[in-house]
């Protein structure tokens, strides 16, 4: 049995479903956000994958997640910020409670 | 044919991925569907030191598990009250969910098995001769050339100033 590039790929497809799954059914805002992180996950893990796997000897998937990485932790936060005033202002954090977007 | 230590972890690591992706938007409680989430991030950080990539796999956990993480779980502590009832996370819109993501997981599934370059390269074949050294990462990262990179590395730390600021601006008391 040889591990292929297939056998790595598929882990990340089913993170990414998970991602949408979640997306879509959740209706508090930070579980849509854990959903969205899995979805960013696995995209990072199919540039790795990517890279290793056809072009070894260059590092352009690494770096691209490695930037990736950044951006999420600043996503994150800003997110987390938004949520936290969200919650402030109306008390809870369901997205069918959220009408307007001027309180 | 691969080692059968290289065998086992990447099924482990797959194992986990799968089981605890599942349980991150299946879970009811959102603070363990949080800690299932740290689970499969921390699998993904074993999967990237299985490829050769340890700078990156040691970024993941230090950004992801360190930083990321705890920001989560400082926000549903600050937007949960602690002996709330907990409502049900999910039964909102589930039958969209379900034929979004099963569509979605057909078209992929099957554009992954039709894709020919798929086949080939084994994971042995792959890392031999190919180790990412630090030096190499190092120079590429503080670089003007081609292939180099210190124009998206400053700008992500211009980002992430900016992600400061606006964090203050947007959650500050009014």
């Amino acid at each position: 049995m040889e591990l292929t590039m297939l056998w790595y790929l598929v882990p990340s497809v089913i993170m990414f479903i998970c991602g949408v799954y979640g997306f879509i059914t959740r209706h508090n805002l930070i579980a849509i956000l854990l959903s969205l992180e899995l979805m960013l996950n696995a995209a990072d893990l199919n540039f790795v994958v990517f890279n290793r796997f056809l072009f070894p000897g260059a590092m352009e998937g690494m770096f691209f997640t490695l930037f990736s990485i950044g951006i999420a932790a600043a996503e994150t936060a800003i997110a987390v910020a938004i949520v936290v005033n969200i919650y402030r202002a109306i008390g809870n954090t369901d997205i069918n409670e959220i009408k307007k977007m001027r309180f | 044919m691969d080692q059968v230590g290289n065998i086992i972890l990447y099924f482990v690591t797959a194992l986990v991925i799968i089981v605890f992706s599942v349980m991150t938007v299946t879970s009811r409680k959102i603070l363990r569907s949080a800690t299932y989430l740290l689970f499969v991030l921390l699998a993904t950080a074993v999967m990237y030191f299985q490829l050769g990539y340890q700078f990156l796999g040691a970024v993941q956990i230090a950004v992801y598990a360190g930083g990321i993480m705890v920001l989560f779980v400082f926000a549903i502590l600050l937007t949960h009250r602690p002996n709330q009832d907990e409502q049900a996370l999910t039964s909102h819109k589930r039958v969209l969910g379900i034929t979004c993501s099963a569509l979605g997981a057909i078209l992929l599934l099957f554009a992954l098995f039709t894709m020919p370059v798929c086949e080939g390269t084994t994971l042995c074949q792959a890392l031999t001769d190919n180790n990412v050294d630090m030096n190499a990462i190092g120079t590429a990262l503080l670089g003007t050339d081609k292939f180099q990179y210190l124009l998206p590395f400053e700008a992500v730390s211009v980002l992430l100033l900016a992600c400061i600021i606006g964090g203050v601006v947007v959650a500050r008391k009014r």
